[in-house]
């Protein structure tokens, strides 16, 4: 494999796995925040924070990683969306920072404030929204160079169709992921109300989340042809896409295997991902940057590949630790230990 | 006397922010607002985020050698209010991170192909970081054998040191750029580890780890010592106050042994920053060293004080040894002269530092000494504050003296810079999100402690 493919395939796999992790706290953030307005914190809650706590600063690293790796492989990326993106990336900045730092504060401060409580459950559809924003732009249409500057137009964004079925998009999806890993989260804790009620969230933003994915492929068939039918030469992987996405979908309706549900819900998402991920190939951002003219230098390129890989020993037993004892430890998600 | 004292003071501040030209706010300027800003804010949370797991690691691991429930309820309590200046400074973090590629489109095009790996080695240190502090957290009682529980902090506080020294290395890197060639402007020849074990390295890496360690302790200190004189000394709060101390003490003798390795790798390697911040303007033998002072109209020190040979002896470690003075750069290529107070606020808090822990372990040791001596405490108070402020001088001064380049000899800092015009309405924008960020944060710590003090928390300790 060519060292470009391969930086951005490291990168890619972590801007999926913060595609998911990213959903869960988001949209759990959300379902809390709702949980608290309709009265039914008491049932959905515990199961929420029990999940959150250990693991909200780990999500946030992924999306770091993410960003650092992509100015580390390709630099001209830090040009074009530095100068263009200052602008949404501060307001995105912004709402991450928020989000963050009040998780903490409600969470180890002051427990029953209703306003961090919205701050946090807000911001959980707002970030996803603007981050959203740059996959979109990575379509070209929405930037210009002109006399040595990049210019980000924002008009065409905001009345563009293909951007708001972005958003669309983004926004059902995070609810739907979030709600199918509570669902099973519930099912492991044995914890029969907030299982009832996280399955009707999780079965009821299903359909929505399809749609969504229909807009999109839609909307760009207008925005940007050329991706579109390259979309279509890999139509086997949004094809799997679809048959997880319903084989998870019936599991939960027939209210069996929630862990294999979940499961599906990851590999549609990895399906879909990685279609448009490769159909968008060779351009990272359409028509400025391919793989190749966005590149760093080869020796570079090589010490980020080892520097990865010798991370990833690293990192992979430590995620491992945590998930076995958060993820995996019965008693804990049932909450019989003392914290 | 009073009159004189009083226009030196006004000379200075004059010095500061209008003697010299006042810089017009463009999108260069604004940019390096911002980025200070941010960095301003975010270096206090990072500062205490590397240096106090290394204080809580400590406490648990003596807390458990010497079956000691003090330091274990001190371990406790430290990573509760540690937990919620991390949040601040992961977030404040990711913002730096960002407006790094936001702010300085050009810089980071240019920089992230000889300086990319450790700024991705740092995301993985913190990334390591992250996944420990959450198990720390959430697993006091988990284990039967409490070494266990221990062995979890070794992590955080590996990772959060790692991630010191790879983002240390970084700057070094923007003040002595090595590991590549520029042919008709194109960078070639690129040696990613030359780059990143740059000269300025050891020196830039090592100091701010130990400044982080030792302001995390003066930090804690300073807290132990302020309930100290609210509520009486109980045998919990001298504990801390030993501990933190004791510590405060050896990271301040070691930041002092780095500090003048510093003057040496300035002197050789960037002699014009070195003779910026000493105001030494002429090459000369035998180099006096000037502490405070202030520049006449003609640009000549007055008010100083003079320490025969000093600035030649932490050039070179030789009392007669030579030491280049400003007049042999150009001047369009050297720092203002203001940061010469900066320099002086950081080493001089240093210097205070050492005396002051220095004093507090005489008085330990020393029968009639009496270590809670309320003045004695009181300092201890201040010197919290103090520490953090000479981090903030020490940073200033490292970023300014550094100025106009912000690739030292390869990149003007202007060069580097967003050429958008929104820089302004974003600064309001962070300026606002830092100060509630500031505020809340430092409320909820206050709620948090006031809510639930040392003492019913250790009776609650001993029931269970």
């Amino acid at each position: 494999m060519e060292i470009q493919l391969l930086g951005i395939t490291v990168l890619w796999i972590f801007l999926y796995g913060y595609l998911i992790v990213a959903s869960i706290d988001f949209g759990a953030g959300f379902f809390a925040y709702y949980g608290r307005i309709t009265k039914k914190d008491h049932i959905i809650n515990n199961i929420i924070s029990r999940y959150l706590s250990p693991v909200w600063e780990v999500t946030n690293v992924f999306f770091v990683f993410f960003f650092v790796g992509l100015v580390g492989f390709f630099p001209s990326t830090a040009y074009y969306y530095g100068t263009a993106l200052l602008v949404p990336g501060s307001i995105g900045l912004v709402l991450l920072a928020i989000r963050g730092s009040f998780y903490a504060f409600g969470n180890y401060g002051a427990k029953d404030s209703n306003l961090y409580m919205f701050l946090y459950g807000a911001t959980g559809l707002l970030i996803p929204a603007s981050l959203s924003t740059a996959l979109t732009i990575s379509e070209g249409g929405f930037m210009v160079e002109e006399g040595g500057t990049v210019v980000f137009l924002v008009k065409e964004l905001f009345t563009s169709f293909y951007s708001w079925s972005v958003v669309f998009l983004a926004i059902v999806s995070v609810l739907y992921i979030s709600s199918m890993f509570l669902t099973f989260y519930a099912s492991k804790a044995k914890d029969l109300p907030a299982l009832e009620l996280l399955r009707k969230y999780a079965l009821f933003w299903s359909p929505p989340t399809i749609l969504a994915s229909f807009l999109v492929f839609m909307s760009l068939k207008n925005h940007n042809p050329e991706h579109f039918q390259n979309m279509l030469d890999y139509s086997y992987l949004f094809m799997l896409s679809l048959f997880c996405f319903l084989t998870a979908v019936w599991l939960v309706y027939r209210k069996v295997r929630y862990g294999t549900a979940f499961l599906f819900v990851m590999l549609q998402f990895f399906f879909a991902f990685f279609g448009y991920g490769v159909s968008h190939l060779p351009y990272i951002l359409y028509p400025y940057i391919t793989l190749d003219t966005g590149f760093t230098n080869e020796t570079m390129g090589i010490a980020l590949v080892i520097a990865f890989i010798a991370g990833l020993f690293l990192l992979i037993p430590s995620l491992y630790l945590i998930m076995k004892m958060f993820l995996f430890d019965a008693k804990y998600v049932q909450g019989d230990r003392v914290k | 006397m009073i009159v004189q004292k009083v226009n030196v003071f006004i000379r200075i501040i004059e010095m500061t922010v209008g003697g010299v030209d006042m810089p017009e706010l463009d999108s260069v300027m604004l940019s390096r607002l911002l980025t200070a800003m941010t960095l301003g804010f975010h270096i206090i949370f990072a500062t205490l985020g590397v240096g106090v797991p290394l204080l809580i690691s400590g406490a648990e691991w003596i807390g458990i050698r010497r079956k000691d429930e003090h330091y274990r309820l001190l371990a406790r309590r430290w990573t509760r209010g540690f937990v919620v200046t991390v949040a601040v400074g992961v977030v404040t973090g990711t913002c730096i991170g960002l407006q790094l590629s936001l702010l300085w489109p050009s810089f980071m095009e240019v920089a992230g192909q000889v300086i990319g790996l450790p700024l991705f080695l740092e995301t993985f240190a913190f990334f390591f970081e992250a996944i420990f502090l959450g198990i720390y957290l959430y697993t006091w009682d988990r284990f039967k054998n409490p070494y266990y529980h221990w062995l979890i902090s070794v992590p955080v506080v590996i990772g959060s040191t790692a991630s010191a020294f790879f983002i240390s290395t970084v700057n070094a890197f923007m003040n002595a750029p090595t590991g590549f060639e520029l042919k008709n402007g194109e960078i070639v020849d690129i040696q990613p580890l030359v780059a990143m074990f740059n000269p300025a390295t050891p020196t830039k890496a090592s100091h701010v780890i130990s400044t982080a360690y030792m302001t995390a302790a003066f930090v804690l200190a300073a807290i132990t010592a302020f309930l100290i004189l609210r509520k009486g000394k109980s045998e919990y709060y001298k504990k801390a106050l030993h501990f933190t101390m004791l510590t405060g003490f050896v990271f301040a003798i070691a930041t002092a042994i780095i500090g003048d390795f510093s003057g040496k790798y300035l002197a050789e390697y960037q002699p014009e920053k070195l003779a910026a911040a000493e105001w030494h303007f002429e090459t000369e033998k035998g180099a006096d060293l000037i502490v405070g002072g202030v520049l006449n109209e003609d640009g000549e020190v007055e008010h100083e004080l003079r320490i025969p040979n000093a600035l030649s002896i932490l050039a070179h470690a030789d009392p007669n040894s030579e030491v280049i003075g400003l007049e042999e750069f150009p001047e369009d290529e050297t720092a203002p002269l203001f940061i010469h107070y900066l320099f002086d606020v950081m080493v001089g808090i240093g210097m205070f530092l050492v005396f002051l822990s220095g004093l507090y372990l005489l008085f330990v040791k020393w029968r009639k000494g009496n270590p809670y001596w309320r003045p004695l405490l009181w300092t201890i108070v201040a010197s919290g504050p103090l520490a953090i402020l000479a981090i903030e001088a020490g940073w200033i001064f490292s970023e300014v003296g550094r100025q106009p380049w912000v690739l030292w000899h390869m990149m003007k800092t202007s060069e580097g810079a967003t050429t958008s015009e929104h820089v302004g309405q974003m600064f309001i924008l962070f300026a606002a999100l830092y100060i509630l960020l500031g505020t809340i944060c430092t409320t909820v710590l206050l709620k948090m402690f006031r809510k639930n003090p040392a003492e019913t928390e250790f009776e609650q300790m001993k029931k269970r």
